[in-house]
């Protein structure tokens, strides 16, 4: 879909299954050159589609959703019928075809539908596949169904979040869904590159849950050490005060730490109240946390009187780390992901134009790009039947006949 | 499945996942500190595990010769800095590449290497402001919140090793190596799920929602995601659809077996409920029998009756919950390594299994690697 080499050019990955967790993996490989087929149903659509807002000028359809045309960029988009023996007999061709399959199916579902790694690695031995749920594809829960946004819970996230003496908060969305995105990328490029120097395959069994832990290493290894059940805080942190959030002009917010004695009279200098870096209630770290309360108040006045951006502004200057809390809508403004391109605009056929997400990182010769806006469904039918896996007019039409490509 | 590969990680807490996660697929990852970093704090320990350990000041005259000879043979070289600093000029791309044009470079930085706020200082609480997710975390009228645990040092190292991967995969076809720009706060927003959509879509600002779901009823009813059991919370929404469809009749049905009070519960026809109409009236009534239910049970007894019975919800785990998950135990997932200080603990282990097994993680004794180097040998 890019004219220019990128650095998977020529790395053909096949997805099944829906949803963020598989289907961001994708993503990501396509943006990078990767050819990337999104296997779906009219049947069964990708869940994205229809059940998650938001849509095409608020109305459900199947080719409206913002949602799943978010996470499926730079992809073609095929229907095969995977209840028909026919369908899974493409499905196959398809398999074979690629080098990658990424599946997020609950357990043992490909294996019943006869794409099962094993059965799918006879005569490609080379053949990488990652298959992601929420607990792995082994363990006495394997077979547990789960959002995201609730294992988020049992991984520990939602009790880390929110003041110490209320209820956990939510994070947005399936938030360790893209732990294990992020997670089963590295995996998949780590096989890659085995596959380059050995000519080995690989199956990667990713547990979301098991994931989203790594992002919680520290803490985990804190309570084998110590026995300290880490709680949620607020935004307080044990190595540095001031650490929080304060209310500025215009209800936005400003997010800011000190994590040294020089860095707090620097603060204080900037703000106009230099006498409270000599303030003994406010000196050293200890002494800050002690007295925390009246620290914050004299920020939240300061800040109060503030536009965000200018007291951002005015403090990176005196040498404190600070950043307005940017809503969602302010990431869009934001002056440095646009200086590197955050969001890139494609013009859906139904959606119109729409901002896709691009990486967090910039590779200096192979710089990627969002290539092409998601599919329509079974919008590259054609394309991928008939230009990658080389099928005749006749032999598609037999395919048809028989429902494999509903 | 990186057997063979050498990364020198310069990394500080900004960055340290991204060479574990290189470490646990196989790569030998050989760790650069000052020799007086603390190596006995558990966030060192927790994501520098799997590391080799070397003393080494790259700042300095002589560090930085000794890094410059490493760099020869690496293969990775993972660095956080801003532009501008002292670290740049050590690091700096060009620089590397003419002692290894095959090397890629890493660059962690809370902004990204260029653009108008590159030199931006940010630690985990500016970023995940910068990043949109504090907006979208807390009480709706309430304070911004961050994850009490930092969580965008790991968002970006998560981000880096991707990067270096998709970098290396180029080199094996081009043979050239590159520079890997990585921002913290671009690395952030993967953490938004799809929120950005509906303001790009609808020109709707998706905001903090506290302990509820909402926007999911016509009538603006919010369903309560957070329940008090015995011993903390438990997570439990309200669902319609097949699987919420099913999880309300279990729960019903193990509110019966428990003889518990239904209420309003006892009347619904839930293949016919549409929690997409309810009233808050009607979810109030409901949620009220459901919260004396919760209440009696413990988050354990919950994670294995909801388990049995295929229902969604989990319980609000506490590390020390996860820390005696049977399915974590099952899939071994924890792995006992021997510490610096000479005590061996059970560590987080490789991110993922493959074919069938968990990549081990590997010992690299701090005294070995130290002899190495004061002897000259090559690492790698």
């Amino acid at each position: 879909m890019s004219a220019v080499a990128q650095a998977l050019d020529g790395v053909k990955i096949v997805e099944f299954g829906g949803y963020a967790a598989g289907p961001h993996i994708g993503k990501i490989l396509a943006n990078y050159g990767a050819t990337v087929v999104h296997v779906e149903s009219r049947e069964r659509p990708d869940g994205f589609r229809l059940q998650y807002p938001p849509f095409k000028d608020g109305m459900p359809g199947i080719d409206r959703g913002g949602c799943f045309a978010f996470f499926n960029d730079s992809k073609y988009g095929i229907t095969l019928n995977l209840k028909r023996s026919a369908g899974v007999t493409l499905a196959r061709r398809l398999v074979a075809w690629g080098d990658v399959v990424i599946e997020n199916m609950r357990p043992g579902v490909m294996a019943r539908l006869g794409l099962g790694y094993e059965s799918l690695r006879t005569g490609h031995s080379d053949l990488i596949m990652l298959s992601t749920c929420n607990m792995g594809q082994t363990g006495p829960r394997a077979d547990t169904p789960g959002f995201g946004s609730q294992l988020t819970a049992l991984a520990g996230f939602c009790g880390l979040t929110g003041e110490p003496d209320g209820s956990p908060m939510l994070l947005y969305g399936p938030y360790i869904d893209f732990i294990g995105s992020a997670l089963g990328t590295v995996a998949v490029l780590a096989a890659l590159d085995r596959r380059h120097r050995t000519g080995c395959g690989s199956y990667i069994d990713l547990s979301q849950y098991e994931c989203g832990l790594t992002f919680l290493a520290g803490a985990l290894l804190d309570y084998e050490i110590s026995g300290h059940v880490a709680e949620r805080a607020g935004n307080r942190d044990p190595d540095a005060a001031p650490h929080g959030a304060y209310l500025c002009r215009a209800g936005r917010w400003l997010a800011l730490s000190c994590w040294s004695d020089a860095e707090f009279a620097a603060l204080m200098r900037a703000i106009g109240r230099p006498a409270l870096a000599a303030d003994p209630r406010f000196a050293g770290l200890a002494a800050r946390q002690d007295h925390r309360a009246a620290l914050d108040a004299a920020l939240a006045a300061w800040c109060w009187t503030q536009d965000a951006d200018e007291a951002a502004i005015l403090l990176q200057h005196a040498g404190v780390a600070v950043h307005p809390v940017n809503t969602i809508s302010d990431l869009f403004d934001d002056l440095q992901l646009r200086h590197r391109r955050t969001w890139r605009t494609r013009r859906h056929p139904v959606i119109g134009d729409q901002a896709y997400h691009f990486p967090g990182f910039e590779l200096s010769r192979t710089p990627g790009d969002v290539t092409a806006p998601a599919p329509l469904l079974g919008a590259d039918n054609a394309t991928v039947f008939q230009q990658f896996l080389k099928l005749d007019a006749a032999e598609l039409e037999a395919l048809r006949r028989e429902d494999a490509i509903d | 499945m990186l057997k063979g590969r050498l990364v020198l990680d310069c990394s500080d807490r900004s960055g340290w996942l991204a060479g574990r996660l290189l470490a646990d697929l196989g790569a030998e990852v050989v760790k650069l500190d000052a020799r007086d970093t603390d190596r006995t704090d558990p966030g060192w320990q927790a994501y520098n595990v799997n590391k080799r350990p070397l003393d080494l000041d790259v700042t300095s005259e002589g560090g930085r010769r000794r890094f410059d000879d490493l760099v020869g043979i690496a293969d990775i070289v993972i660095a956080c800095y801003r532009p501008g600093t002292p670290a740049a000029a050590v690091f700096d791309y060009d620089r590397l590449a003419t002692l290894n044009p095959q090397l890629i470079v890493v660059a962690i930085s809370p902004f990204g290497l260029s653009g108008p706020r590159a030199q931006w200082k940010a630690t985990d609480i500016e970023l995940m402001a910068a990043g949109g997710a504090m907006s979208l975390a807390g009480e709706p009228d309430g304070v911004p919140q961050r994850v009490s645990v930092p969580q965008s040092y790991s968002w970006t190292g998560a981000q880096a090793a991707i990067g270096a991967l998709i970098a290396i995969n180029h080199r094996n076809v081009s043979g050239a190596g590159q520079l890997v720009d990585v921002s913290g706060q671009a690395s952030v927003v993967l953490a938004l799920a799809h929120a950005p959509t509906f303001w790009d879509i609808e020109r709707k600002e998706p905001t903090r929602a506290g302990a509820y779901v909402t926007g999911r009823s016509v009538t603006g009813a919010r369903y309560r995601v957070f329940w008090p059991c015995r011993d903390g919370y438990l997570n439990f929404v309200l669902y319609g659809g097949s699987a919420g469809r099913r999880t309300n009749q279990q729960l019903v049905a193990w509110m019966r077996e428990t003889r518990a009070e239904l209420g309003p519960l006892a009347e619904i026809d839930w293949s016919r409920f549409d929690p997409t109409r309810a009233t808050q009236a009607e979810v109030d009534a409901i949620e009220a029998r459901m919260q004396a239910f919760f209440a009696t049970l413990t988050k354990r007894e919950f994670l294995d009756g909801a388990h049995r019975r295929e229902m969604l919800g989990y319980p609000i785990a506490t590390v020390a919950d996860i820390a005696e998950d049977p399915q974590l135990e099952a899939r071994r997932f924890w792995q006992m390594v021997r510490g610096p200080d000479g005590v061996t603990r059970r560590h987080c282990g490789s991110f993922a299994v493959i074919d069938g097994r968990r990549p081990p993680l590997r010992v690299w004794p701090l005294d070995a690697t130290r002899a190495a180097t004061a002897s000259g040998e090559t690492v790698g």
